[in-house]
């Protein structure tokens, strides 16, 4: 049946910032809708707050509209473009969400605007619990015992029914937030409550626990002719209770039967049916009892997914791009097959290796966090491996984590004891694989372990195969046959030497003298049924090789490997221009990475696509086998800069800017030197390598000081000092210090504007592509600032200095390639704080504001295409973009003060004619939107109460009511403000705590100083978080929702697409 | 460790692996299947009688094996080939390690071999005969002994797996008994015969040389041709028995049954590259373009295009344009290439079934 000829255009919306739950698996779906869409001829809008990713590019929809998520703006945008149609499953379930808001605004019929993909019943049935129950209960399946509650009494009585644990989840919210386990009625009181608060409906869903069944998921797509297809099926391998994000998951199922599966594919099949999902892909979950398979459903997401995004890397098949044809009307036998060429999309996936995936956790960045796993996804990114067997893919994906484990070497609990051990085992943490493995190797039965985690024995029996290899390595450190089977089961060379205490190299030598190297094998959709057209590619220990090299001149590119917060989205969107550049200018590009969110991971991205870790062996056997005329390792962030001095020293060209340049400016001592030589400024700094040392130089430069350890990423452990006590305090407890880990001490510029520059250089000119200015003063991480494009402050003498100073040290580095320079600015005096000559996080928000895409222009610069022949001139900006930075600190419950370590997952961008209105935009896409009436509660500490007065001033002017504490309160009002005092918390009712619950306040503005006032006012910013009222916690973020505040008052919101901004 | 274990393929090429199953020797065309799960009822599937199957699914074990989904009584094929055996069986249903089951049945299997470089090779070059030894290294003298094997072209392999005396299915049945359906039984599933009392018929088996008239005297409703092994044109007994019945009663084929009435109706019958062998099969239905994701199992097909005057193509496959099914105009008699009982696979086509048992009442 042909496609539809009634719609020309399409709306698809994407899923915003980068948030725990909603990550760039959306980019990666969006881009492929677009991708497809525009391919069948159809124009696409595409809305999307999030620069950073590949969806937004300006040449991947005809119209791109980076602005914010809301009802309001969507209105605006429909009304301007008048799509035909907005398929609304592209991204997550933001967009599911705003698509049902659309319809229920009246939007969609208003502008005659058609759902396609999913109807909007089909999306209520599948998210609204009740109605899903009913889908569930008429297929003649069995759902888990549950009911809808409103108020906590409600709750109460429902819980009467189901019993302990509870399990309370909140309806339409995405990655389980809110979402609890509760053992008791204390804690299911508190667990109600809070999932209530965070439940756009002010719903939650109280069910039966099914905790420690087996849990699957299915991915499931129809076509309008009602043809069904089952793309791949997942195995978690951690049981119910712990969120499949937060879960290791492994493709296919491993531990049923066929009559087992085949009635799990059947319910999966009655389920879309009944559903009514028309045409795209759903995931359904399934838990299985392990004692009898009696089997129930959890729940269905009506639009592609993070597992969709995983079962598409896993099996080949682009779940997305399909779903998007589906969507206009093709059926499944009407599309091919890329890879084969010569079979239909209408066929089920059949794989010939394992693929597990492995999350990766943050729980570094936030101290206070609980880091049990439970209902409430709390990683923030994931690596997938495949192999040939269950242990290789899971060691290659352990690698692939880079978390400074190269397998399940024994962990840190040694001297813990059995007993204290298994009490740990009992609940799912994080790292509950070494503590299985740690169980494992002091003697605990599969019996006894299956007893306390209920993980399948069938993994444990895995795991335990794997620590016997240790073992058995331990003792013959020459066998070969030994070392093949280690090898076949995943082991690396490091791995193996750290066992029997030998350098990498060494085993390496030995390994191929010995004649064990890898092979590659093709992922191919159809276990080799077919012949393979898409060099898909992974690594094994076997006999036939297909990697079947070609003979042009090809490029690897290094990818950034698992999300993590400080290293994201943002540089596989350089990858993925590098890529595109490389085929531009007609070179064979081959990507390497392994985190299957991406787009840089799509098969379709890169000629030749190695989904392998990030490791020097890796990596070099990739080498080997393509003999590439380099590799290039600045787009992917720290993960592969970290492995360019190995690679060069083992004979690889490193395509651009030197990895001894690179050294240069990584390296502090020789990067003083540097700055010495051009004569440049930085602030005064030193090193320490024992505490009294640090005490020592910290008096040098005088309190405070900004401490790290060398070489970080993200700002990791990075703080503001203020006095002896807290500097002693902070050597001892927040870092691990040694001669060759020294830890840095920097003067801290109070109250200086710090500024971002990307820019590209070619060795002779240097093209300066942004200066940004940040909102937050320096020591607010560069990665949680808010910053302005063009700066909103600086005048032009001090930018041309700035300008000046980064052509200076670009050049002095022979930068080949992308560079990043921080400085900060303080009564005209300009300081460099770091140098990073490798694309860095602001690329892409700098790309699409100036119109030029800087990794690309990087990427040719690398293959000797100067800039000049490029053609690339500086342009005058008539807009202004703001980048803001989301937090995780909701779904955390953990503080929201920001500094020098990068607590953001993700990042909006705001753009308009001013940068009132252009800071405005991002925090509405943000979720901090600004107010513009109502009341203000200001509380900051005595050092900023004269900054704050004008804020005052000025909200009191607007119109604002002014509340604060009673100490800001007696200072504002020494001004003539009407200001009225509350009690502190600690003082009793009522305070502003009542004033927050009842919602009396709309802006709260609040700054800290010591650790004592931190911690009182710590209770405000909770609830802050938990209602969702915008805030600020500096002085110089509050002075910018003014400038906001004033655009919203004064102007009518404007929408634009970027292809219009950049016509100027 | 286990014993080592090699396979010789009739081009030289050999495999070196381990013995995980019995020892010994055996020789077979080598075929390979592409479901991810099911491999006991692909062991039990008398249908793979004169091969050696070697799943391209790398883990096999991993649930160990019950009684429950044995598709026979026996394990049928000549020898199993394998990525890696899992030794460590973990499902609420196993009763024990495959392992123990092929040993106590005499059934030799190979792992540790790299079972995608041996499908590739299957897909390039067709079907290869192959031999299977845990007695010696010697990949010469298993040439040679290869040799001597006798392709399956032509063969009668149905005659060593149907059952000697006629029976009733005895298992699990509807409420009601509606029809009386007789199968021809060239190395049934019981999951077909199952299907059919599931539907409420009285289910009975007979041997694949029984002729036309002692059928007719069991008074039939309805008669289905069951699957089975080999070529269907070694079998002339069984395509004049259909042509007997043809006509008198509605006839329903399955696989070697679908070649059968296929032969018996006039269609040619040719061998396939490396046939169908998996659950992820799509194959659409003519009339309503519907497509089904059907399980498979076959190395010959049989072309209907001298015969279209008569026969009308139901269902083709989607992957290479065979026919999958076929329907007499005329004559109640219709056919299915693939497997609608599944066993293992998907259970798309399970209705067919139903549409036999309703055509049994015309």
């Amino acid at each position: 049946m042909p496609k539809r000829t009634d719609i020309q255009k399409i709306l698809i919306i994407g899923a915003g910032p980068i948030v725990i739950g909603q990550a760039c698996e959306f980019d990666y779906s969006g881009t492929q809708a677009c991708k497809a869409l525009r391919e069948e001829g159809y124009q696409v809008v595409l809305v999307n707050s999030n620069p950073a990713t590949i969806m937004t590019d300006p040449d991947v929809a005809d119209r791109t509209y980076v602005e914010p998520i809301t009802l309001e703006v969507l209105n605006a945008i429909i009304e301007e473009e008048r799509p035909q149609a907005l398929l609304p499953t592209m991204g997550g379930q933001t967009a599911l969400n705003m698509a049902v808001a659309l319809y229920d605004a009246g939007i969609l019929k208003r502008y005659q605007v058609e759902l396609i993909g999913a109807n909007y019943d089909s999306i209520k049935k599948a998210e609204d619990r009740e109605a899903f129950k009913k889908v569930i209960s008429d297929a003649g399946l069995a759902f888990i015992q549950s009911g809808i509650a409103s108020t906590l009494e409600a709750a109460k009585a429902l819980v009467r029914q189901t019993g302990f644990p509870s399990i309370i989840r909140p309806s339409f919210t995405m990655g389980g937030l809110g979402g609890d386990i509760a053992y008791d009625m204390e804690n299911f009181e508190r667990a109600v409550e809070a999932g209530l608060a965070s439940s756009p409906m002010h719903e939650v869903l109280i069910e039966e626990s099914a905790i420690g069944w087996k849990e699957f998921e299915l991915e499931v797509m129809r076509d309008k002719n009602d043809n069904v297809v089952i793309v791949c099926s997942i195995e978690n391998l951690d049981p119910m209770g712990v969120h499949t994000g937060d879960s290791i998951t492994v493709a296919p199922v491993q531990t049923l039967t066929d009559k087992e599966y085949q009635r799990m594919r059947d319910a999966a099949i009655k389920i879309i049916r009944g559903v009514g999902v028309d045409t795209g892909g759903s995931n359904i979950q399934f838990a299985l009892n392990p004692a009898n398979a009696e089997m129930r459903v959890i729940e269905m997401n009506p639009r592609v997914s993070r597992s969709s995004a995983l079962a598409s890397k896993a099996t080949g098949f682009p779940i997305a791009k399909i779903a998007a044809k589906l969507a206009v009307g093709l059926t499944l036998d009407e599309i091919r097959n890329d890879i084969t060429a010569v079979t239909p999309a209408s066929f089920e996936p059949t794989i010939d290796y394992v693929v597990v995936k492995i999350p990766r956790f943050a729980f570094e960045k936030f101290p206070d966090v609980d880091r049990t796993l439970s209902l409430q996804m709390k990683s923030v990114g994931e690596v997938m491996a495949i192999g040939r067997n269950f242990r290789e893919a899971f060691l290659k994906a352990l690698r692939s984590l880079e978390v400074n484990r190269e397998g399940m070497e024994p962990s840190f609990q040694k001297n813990l004891g059995v007993e204290a051990l298994k009490k740990m085992l009992s609940r799912p943490t994080f790292n509950q694989i070494s503590q299985i493995t740690d169980a494992i190797r002091l003697g605990v039965s599969i019996d006894e372990l299956y007893g306390l985690t209920k993980i399948d024995p069938w993994f444990l029996n895995q795991l335990q195969q794997i620590v016997q290899i240790e073992a058995d390595l331990v003792g013959l450190d020459q066998d070969a046959v030994l070392l093949r089977r280690a090898k076949a089961s995943g082991y690396s060379d490091r791995q193996i030497g750290r066992i029997t205490h030998r350098p990498e190299s060494e085993i390496t030598a030995w390994r191929k003298r010995e004649g064990i190297v890898p092979v590659y094998k093709r992922v191919d959709t159809c276990g080799a049924e077919f012949e393979a057209h898409t060099p898909y590619l992974y690594s094994t220990y076997e006999q036939e090789c297909e990697a079947a090299p070609s003979d042009r001149k090809k490029v690897i590119i290094l990818g950034s490997g698992p999300n993590r917060i400080g290293q994201g989205i943002e540089f596989d969107y350089c990858c993925v221009h590098a890529v595109l550049a490389l085929s531009e200018m007609g070179y064979e590009s081959i990507m390497v990475n392994c985190n299957p969110e991406t787009v840089s991971t799509d098969y379709d991205s890169s000629d030749r696509l190695y989904f392998e870790p990030l490791t020097l062996e890796d990596v070099m056997h990739i080498v080997e086998v393509e003999k590439p005329l380099g590799v290039v390792v600045q787009f992917g962030g720290q993960t592969p800069l970290k492995l360019a001095v190995p690679l060069q020293k083992a004979g690889v060209q490193i395509l651009g800017t030197s990895p001894d340049a690179i050294d240069r400016a990584e390296d502090r001592e020789r990067f003083k030197k540097l700055l010495d030589k051009v004569g440049l400024k930085q602030p005064t700094n030193g090193f320490a390598r024992s505490i009294e040392e640090a005490e020592k130089t910290a008096g040098e430069i005088g309190y405070p000081v900004i401490v790290r350890p060398s070489y970080v990423l993200g700002g990791r452990a990075m703080e503001i000092i203020y006095d002896p006590q807290s500097l002693r305090d902070y050597m001892v407890h927040a870092v691990t210090i040694s001669p060759e880990h020294p830890v840095l001490v920097d003067d801290y510029i109070e109250d200086a504007i710090e500024i971002d520059v990307d820019a590209v250089c070619d060795g002779e000119d240097v093209f300066v592509g942004g200066i940004m200015e940040h909102i937050e003063q320096a020591g607010v991480h560069s990665g949680d600032s808010a910053c302005s494009l063009p700066p909103f402050s600086i005048g032009p003498s001090v930018l041309k200095i700035i300008a000046d100073q980064t052509t200076v040290i670009a050049k002095e580095l022979k930068v080949i390639g992308l560079i990043n320079i921080q400085f900060a600015v303080k009564d005209g005096e300009v300081y460099i704080l770091e140098v990073n000559p490798r694309g860095s996080r602001t690329v892409p928000f700098v790309s699409k504001t100036i119109g030029q895409a800087l990794a690309k222009i990087a990427m040719k610069v690398i293959m000797g295409i100067r800039l000049k022949e490029q053609g690339i001139m500086k342009k005058t900006l008539h807009h202004v973009a703001v980048k803001e930075a989301v937090f995780p600190f909701k779904r955390f419950k953990t503080d929201a003060i920001l500094g020098p370590e990068m607590k953001s997952t993700g990042e909006v961008m705001g753009i308009d004619q001013d940068f009132g209105n252009a800071f405005a935009k991002a925090e509405t896409a943000a979720d901090n939107p600004l107010p513009t009436s109502g009341t203000v509660f200001i509380s900051v500490k005595d050092g900023d109460k004269a900054a704050v007065t004008p804020i005052a001033q000025k909200l009191n002017a607007l119109g604002f009511q002014l509340i604060a504490t009673k100490g800001t309160a007696d200072y504002l009002n020494r001004f003539e403000l009407k200001v009225e005092g509350l009690k502190k918390v600690q003082e009793g009712s009522p305070n502003i705590l009542d004033r927050l619950k009842n919602h009396q306040v709309h802006l709260v503005v609040n700054t800290v100083g010591d650790k004592r006032s931190k911690e009182d006012s710590q209770v405000i910013r909770k609830r802050v978080l938990q209602d969702g009222t915008p805030y600020f916690t500096t002085i110089a973020g509050a002075k910018a929702a003014i400038h906001g505040i004033e655009a919203l008052l004064k102007n009518k919101l404007r929408v634009r697409p970027l292809q219009v901004y950049h016509q100027h | 460790m286990n014993k080592p274990a090699i396979l010789v393929l009739e081009d030289g090429t050999s495999f070196t692996g381990q013995s995980f199953g019995a020892e010994g020797e055996a020789a077979g065309e080598v075929v390979f299947n592409t479901s991810m799960t099911g491999y006991q009822e692909v062991l039990t599937d008398p249908s793979y009688k004169g091969q050696m199957v070697t799943m391209t699914y790398p883990l096999i074990g991993n649930y160990g094996v019950n009684a429950e989904d044995e598709e026979s009584e026996r394990i049928w094929l000549e020898g199993f080939i394998v990525k890696e055996y899992s030794s460590f069986p973990s499902n609420w249903r196993s009763e024990e390690a495959l392992d123990v089951l092929l040993k106590r049945r005499g059934v030799i299997a190979i792992d540790g071999i790299d079972t995608r470089a041996l499908t590739r090779k299957i897909r390039v070059h067709g079907a290869m005969q192959g031999i299977l030894s845990t007695e010696t290294q010697d990949t010469a003298l298993l040439l040679e002994r290869l040799k001597k094997v006798p392709s399956l072209v032509g063969q009668d392999l149905v005659t060593q797996v149907t059952c000697a005396k006629p029976y009733e299915w005895k298992g699990e049945t509807g409420s009601t008994t509606r029809f009386h359906v007789v199968v021809y039984d060239f190395g049934v599933k019981r999951n077909i015969l199952r299907s059919l009392a599931e539907l409420g018929c009285r289910v009975s088996v007979v041997p694949a040389q029984t002729p036309a008239d002692v059928v007719l005297g069991m008074s039939p409703d309805g008669i289905l041709l069951s699957n089975g092994p080999g070529d269907p044109e070694a079998l002339p007994y069984a395509i004049a028995a259909v042509k007997s019945l043809l006509g008198k009663k509605p006839i329903f084929g399955i696989c070697l049954g679908h070649q059968i009435l296929g032969l018996a109706l006039g269609g040619k019958c040719f061998k396939m590259k490396f046939g169908h062998h998996g659950g992820n099969q799509p194959v659409m239905e003519m009339a309503t373009k519907k497509v089904q994701i059907t399980a498979q199992n076959h190395g010959f097909a049989i072309d209907f295009s001298a015969v279209e005057k008569d026969i009308e193509v139901t269902h083709i496959n989607l992957n290479d344009q065979t026919v999958e099914g076929m329907r007499h105009r005329n004559l109640q008699a219709s056919s299915v290439q693939y497997h609608p009982e599944a066993a293992p696979g998907p259970h798309d086509a399970a209705f067919f079934f139903k549409n036999f048992v309703d055509s049994c009442s015309k």
